[in-house]
Formats: C-alpha cells, sequence, structure tokens
C-alpha cells in the first residue's frame, strides 16, 4: 500500500473519482497549471484536460455560485477556495443558496457539491492565511462540515463527500498537508460521513479534536501516561456537522472527564456544541467540568501563533484539571 | 478603452513621444531614487526570505513606474488605499524603510505588532496608506466611503485605490465602482495589470478588451496607460486627481505592466509564465527607461545614479539591522487592539494563559513556514 501524505491523499482522491466519473469536475483559482497553490490538483488538467479541471477568474462568489449551478445540472463539482480564509465573499452562496437549495424546494432542485479549502493555522500565515470558520459553517443546517486528520480519512471521506447527495465543506488542515503520512489505499474506498474516529484508546478522560488538532491531543495523551499513568482516550470527529452525537455521548460516558479541542476561538466555538451536548445528555456520567482547549478570542496572529495555538502543555492542564477535579 | 490608445510619453530609448507632464527636476529625482530604493528593498527582501530570515515576500519588480508614478501625483495629504504590492508608493511619500523592515521581521516594532505576514503594511503617516489585508479587492469600496466622508465635508482630499487584474473579478472591485459612479467620488481605480493573478493570465479575467473598459458601464471614465512609462502614468493620475478635487468623479486607470517576478515567494512563475514574455518586458523595464530619459535632460549622470543606488543600499542595510535586532512583539499583544478596551472575558483568557505558562512553561517556537 502506497505511504502518502495528507494533500497527496487529496490529490489521490480526486483523480480517482474524477477517472471513474464523468461528471466530476474540478476548478478554483490556479488550480489547473499550477497544480493549486498547496498542489492539490497538481496534474489533474493535464489528465483530464481544460474541461474537468481549470482555473477560474478571482471570484469566490462566482466559484460558489458556478458549483451550484453546475451540480443543479449534472455535473459533480468539487471547487476549490484558495484559503479558507478566503471563502467569505461566498458566503451568501454557500450559506443562503447551496445549503437551502433542496430545503425551498422540497427536494426538487438538489445540490451535490464539494467545496474543498485548507483551513488552520501554524503556517505563519497571519490573520488571513489561518483561520478555523469551521463554526460559521456548522451552524448553517443544510451543508455538511467534514476535516480529516489523516492521509487515509482524507481520501476516503473526500470521495465520500464527492458522492454525497448534499454539499459538503471540506476543511482540510494544511499545517499538517505534508507533515503527517500514512499508507493509503490505491482505488476507490470510501470513510462514512457522519462517523468519528478513536486515535488512541483509554478509559480516564476522553479528547474530542480534529483537524491538526488531533495529533496535539494524541502527545498530550501519551505524556500523561507516562507521567502519570493515566490514559486518555483519543477521538478524532472528523466530520463536524452532522455529528454522531451517540458516539460523542458514549465517550463522554466511558470516561467521565471531557476535553473538548480546537484552534478556533472559544466563544461561540465548535466546542460549546459539544460541551453542551454532553451537558444537556450525559451530566450525570460526569466526574468534571467540561473543559475547552481553543485558540484565544483574538483573530489569529502571526510572530505569536504558537502561542495562540493550543499545544500539548495546554491540553496536559486541561487533561490535569478534569483528571484531579 | 475600445478604440482609444493607450496613454504613453516615454519611448523604450527614453525619448518623448507624447506629451510631457511638467515636472520639477528636484520631484523627477526624487521619483527616480525612491523606483531605485523601491527595487532595492524588493530584491534585498527575496533574499532575506530565502535566507529564511523572513517568512514571506512579494516581487515588486517590474511594477515600479506604477507605483511611484501614481504615488507623485498624490499629495500628502490624499489617501491610498493598498493592494499588497503597493509598497513603493509609501516610500515616494516618505515611509521610513526602517519601518517597512520592521513589518518584514514581524517583530514589536511593527506598526501591526507582529500580528500581520509580511508586506500587510499599516501606515498614517506621512501619507494614509490604509491597513493592508490579504482578501482580494475588499478595500475597493472602503476607498469610495473615505472619499464619501471627505466630500460631505467639503474637503478636496483624492483617494487612490490600487488592486490587480485579478482583483477586477472580486465582489469589492463592482460595488465600489457601482459607488463611485452614482456618488461621483473622487477616487482614482488603478488597475495594475500586471498580467497575472498568481499563475492565471489576465484574459482568464476578463472578456472585455483590457480592463479600463470595464468603467464605462458604471458611468467611470476608463484610461489604459502603458505602466512602465512614469511620465505617462504620473499624467494619468493627475488627470484624474485633477478630476477628482474639481468635483468631477471618479476615473478607472489600467496600467499596463509586468509583474517580472513570482507572485510571491512561495510561487515558481517559471510553471506558467513563458520565458518569451519575460524577455519581452525586460526590455521595457521602466527604471532603466526613467533613467535614459534623465539622463537626456542632463538631470542625472554616472555618479548620481549610482549615489541613488549606494544610498538605498545602506538605508536598507541599517533598516535590516535594527529590525532584526528588534524585539518580538510581548506575548500580551495578543490580547490588545481587539477592542479599544479589552472586555473582562478576553482578560481573563490572558490571565489565565499567563497563569498557566508559569506552570507549564512558555510555548515551543513555532516551526511555521509559508506555506508548507
Amino acid at each position: 500500500m502506497p505511504t502518502l501524505t495528507l494533500i497527496q491523499a487529496v490529490n489521490d482522491a480526486l483523480k480517482t473519482v474524477m477517472r471513474q466519473d464523468q461528471r466530476v469536475v474540478v476548478f478554483g483559482e490556479d488550480v489547473g497549471l499550477k497544480g493549486g497553490v498547496f498542489l492539490a490538483t497538481e496534474g489533474l488538467t493535464k489528465e483530464f484536460g481544460e474541461q474537468r479541471c481549470f482555473d477560474t477568474p478571482l471570484s469566490e462568489d462566482g466559484i460558489i455560485g458556478a458549483a451550484i449551478g453546475m451540480a443543479l445540472n449534472g455535473l459533480l463539482p468539487v471547487a476549490e477556495i484558495q484559503f479558507q480564509d478566503f471563502i467569505f465573499p461566498a458566503f451568501d452562496q454557500i450559506v443562503s443558496e447551496a445549503a437551502k437549495f433542496r430545503y425551498r424546494s422540497g427536494g426538487m432542485y438538489t445540490v451535490p457539491m464539494v467545496i474543498r479549502t485548507p483551513y488552520g493555522g501554524g503556517i505563519k500565515g497571519g490573520l488571513y492565511h489561518s483561520q478555523s470558520g469551521e463554526a460559521y459553517f456548522c451552524h448553517t443546517p443544510g451543508i455538511k462540515v467534514v476535516v480529516p486528520s489523516t492521509p487515509y480519512d482524507a481520501k476516503g471521506l473526500l470521495i465520500a463527500a464527492i458522492q454525497d447527495p448534499d454539499p459538503v465543506l471540506f476543511l482540510e488542515p494544511k499545517r499538517i498537508y505534508r507533515s503527517v503520512k500514512g499508507e493509503v489505499p490505491e482505488g476507490h474506498y470510501t470513510v462514512p460521513l457522519g462517523t468519528t474516529r478513536t486515535v488512541r484508546e483509554g478509559n480516564d478522560a476522553v479528547v474530542f479534536a480534529y483537524g491538526a488538532m488531533v495529533s496535539v491531543a494524541t502527545i498530550a495523551a501519551e505524556k500523561v501516561a507516562a507521567e502519570q499513568g493515566k490514559q486518555v482516550r483519543v477521538v478524532d470527529l472528523r466530520t463536524l456537522s452532522p455529528l454522531d452525537e451517540d458516539s460523542v455521548l458514549e465517550h463522554a460516558k466511558q470516561t467521565g472527564r471531557v476535553v473538548v479541542l480546537h484552534e478556533a476561538p472559544r466563544f461561540c466555538g465548535y466546542g460549546g456544541e459539544i460541551s453542551a451536548l454532553i451537558a444537556e445528555h450525559a451530566i450525570e456520567y460526569m466526574e468534571a467540568p467540561i473543559v475547552r482547549v481553543t485558540g484565544f478570542d483574538t483573530p489569529f496572529p502571526n510572530t505569536l501563533e504558537h502561542h495562540y495555538l493550543p499545544d500539548e502543555r495546554r491540553v496536559c492542564d486541561a487533561l490535569e484539571k478534569v483528571l484531579t477535579f | 478603452m475600445a478604440g482609444q490608445a493607450v496613454l504613453s510619453v516615454l519611448r523604450e530609448d527614453g525619448v518623448v513621444q507624447g506629451q510631457e507632464p511638467e515636472i520639477a527636476p528636484d520631484t523627477l529625482l526624487h521619483a527616480y531614487r525612491t523606483m531605485v530604493l523601491t527595487r532595492h528593498l524588493d530584491e534585498r527582501a527575496m533574499r532575506l526570505q530565502r535566507a529564511g530570515r523572513i517568512g514571506f515576500t512579494v516581487p515588486n519588480k517590474g511594477v515600479e513606474a506604477v507605483q511611484i508614478g501614481s504615488a507623485a501625483a498624490l499629495r500628502a495629504s490624499d489617501w491610498i488605499f493598498p493592494s499588497y504590492r503597493d509598497f513603493g508608493m509609501a516610500l515616494y511619500h516618505g515611509v521610513p524603510v526602517e519601518q517597512m523592515l520592521h513589518g518584514m521581521f514581524c517583530n514589536g516594532l511593527d506598526n501591526s505588532r507582529g500580528r500581520q505576514m509580511p508586506v500587510h503594511y499599516s501606515f498614517a503617516d506621512p501619507i494614509r496608506f490604509v491597513s493592508i489585508s490579504s482578501p482580494i479587492g475588499t478595500h475597493i469600496p472602503q476607498a469610495v466611503g473615505a472619499a464619501r466622508a471627505a466630500q460631505q465635508r467639503g474637503e478636496d482630499t483624492a483617494f487612490l485605490t490600487s488592486f490587480g487584474d485579478g482583483g477586477t473579478s472580486s465582489l469589492g472591485f463592482h460595488s465600489g465602482l457601482v459607488f463611485a459612479g452614482v456618488w461621483k467620488s473622487p477616487v482614482i481605480f488603478l488597475c495594475q495589470n500586471n498580467g497575472w493573478a498568481i499563475s492565471c493570465p489576465a484574459d482568464k479575467q476578463t472578456g472585455s478588451d483590457g480592463f479600463a473598459v470595464k468603467g464605462e458601464g458604471y458611468g467611470v471614465p476608463g484610461v489604459q496607460v502603458d505602466g512602465n512609462d512614469f511620465l505617462a502614468m504620473y499624467s494619468a493620475v493627475r488627470t484624474a486627481v485633477a478630476r477628482a478635487r474639481s468635483g468631477g468623479g471618479p476615473t478607472l486607470i489600467e496600467a499596463i505592466t509586468m509583474r517580472m517576478g513570482g507572485h510571491s515567494s512561495s510561487d515558481d512563475p517559471t510553471k506558467y509564465v513563458p520565458a518569451a514574455m519575460l524577455e519581452s518586458w525586460a526590455k521595457k523595464d521602466p527604471i532603466v527607461r526613467f533613467e535614459k530619459y534623465l539622463r537626456r535632460r542632463g538631470l542625472l549622470d554616472d555618479a548620481q545614479a549610482q549615489a541613488a543606488l549606494s544610498a538605498a543600499e545602506a538605508q536598507v542595510a541599517a533598516a535590516v539591522e535594527a529590525a532584526e535586532k528588534a524585539p518580538l512583539p510581548a506575548t500580551e499583544t495578543i490580547f490588545s487592539d481587539v477592542y479599544a478596551e479589552v472586555p473582562p472575558s478576553l482578560r481573563k483568557q490572558g490571565r489565565d494563559y499567563f497563569d498557566l505558562m508559569s506552570r507549564h512553561g512558555e510555548a515551543a517556537a513555532g516551526d511555521g513556514a509559508f506555506p508548507l
């Protein structure tokens, strides 16, 4: 089985579905000849031609609006937004249009499409090449939000997203595009949307994480195991919306001590939803308050990004709180 | 504009072929020195990036006449809403090189406290060079709004907003021109058609014959200018500025030029820019052309040209040294400037974090590099 980086797995997923299904088209800014600024679409124009992988004018609103139209008329568009930070001109098309077509037309019109976009910090990208905007979109019913953290999941989830009958926002953690490697099967396979993945076993506490934070959680869990002999479970949520609530509640009940971890700011962040879910449905199982480890409630800094991004210190500190409560 | 000639004044050999604008010799020499400084700073920034001393930069070579020619037609009381490649405009008006280097090193003396990536400057003195963001075209309607404020106070300030050929596809370009057309805004929309939006050639941004023609539909007159011709750029912007000050409304200027480097230090333009295109544009180098003109007029000799370069090198070297020595931003700066006053909840987040550091130590230095 080939060993790929996360970005190579994305590229492999695109090639796999494009070979199988003529309806799949890939487009965005610089995705053609250049192969994307991160090379996610490298070689696609060469293999599939400019009709199926092409550059667009510099308009995110145009990219997503056009993707919706293509999806309405029988194509399976995979649109790239160069950085998630640049998605906001398309917010209207995503939130008011893509996410609501099925509902407003009683299922007469649907938009099966994928928006791929690199997100998250840790690459010295400052305010506008670092953000984690998942909460804006998870708050919108009608669009699914998926975040892989391994090459295997990146390929399997992306193929599942492209085959999904509904619009999917596919957030790619760019910080680990090349640093994470793993075995990826050749050819077609899927990882079902709406499922979590247990990364590390343990019954003393659980950390819920996604994207680049999964490995931070795992490093912290290993440290706690080495220093305190406590076994911390790590769960990769990998589909943020719709969430596998049963799985989250099960993990929470089994461990009784919960840490939720993400890079995005805390206030109205995704961690609040996980905390509230557990508080509503499993409070009687909790041995300690649920603790969130998140980015600060500030814009994303540049020079000081290593302070902003949650690291093992902050996860260990939170684990200490829940384990010793 | 279809059927309208591209405004040009200087031939490639520096001979005047069009209407020569009246400019004081001192102004011409200041413009020349600024162009030399702009190019040297640009080259030095790329070397610093390649050596890993700064994280990022955007090559500027080839567009100096667009920037300096435009800036020279503005007063210090006018406003610039720039894009990320426009630092030459700020240099012309006297923003210190050292301040730019602090920005490139993202240190504690940087105006943005190291919060922004390099080249995303914010300057207010000696000219308003409004804080730059990375999203494309967002600043264009903002220039129109700032102009509206001046209109309402009866001021004759002009507002120049600059963007690339790719920027004309953004929402901001269209809303900006719609509003400016209706409000007769004192705004100069400067489209720097440098041939490329990262890897996409300009003909992938528009089906129209150039970009100046786009103004027509909004009631904004458009003009195409040879962007490698300092005198043509100065003339075009001066005419637009005069129109703006006198209540005549906005102008769309398309400066036809060529980005001679990559989009950024992360980009490899050899993958998509034809070598022949670079070769033909190299012959039109804006600084070489302007220098020939100055020599013909007897305003510049070898010694003065050498002095301009030496002065630029000395200024930049001193600024690099100062910026590299400057401290990093204090950790507290993560929490300041989010609001005028730090809200209690955010103050608590900050306190909690400092408390955590006292127990668990400093954050490990980041290994982030742009891009991966």
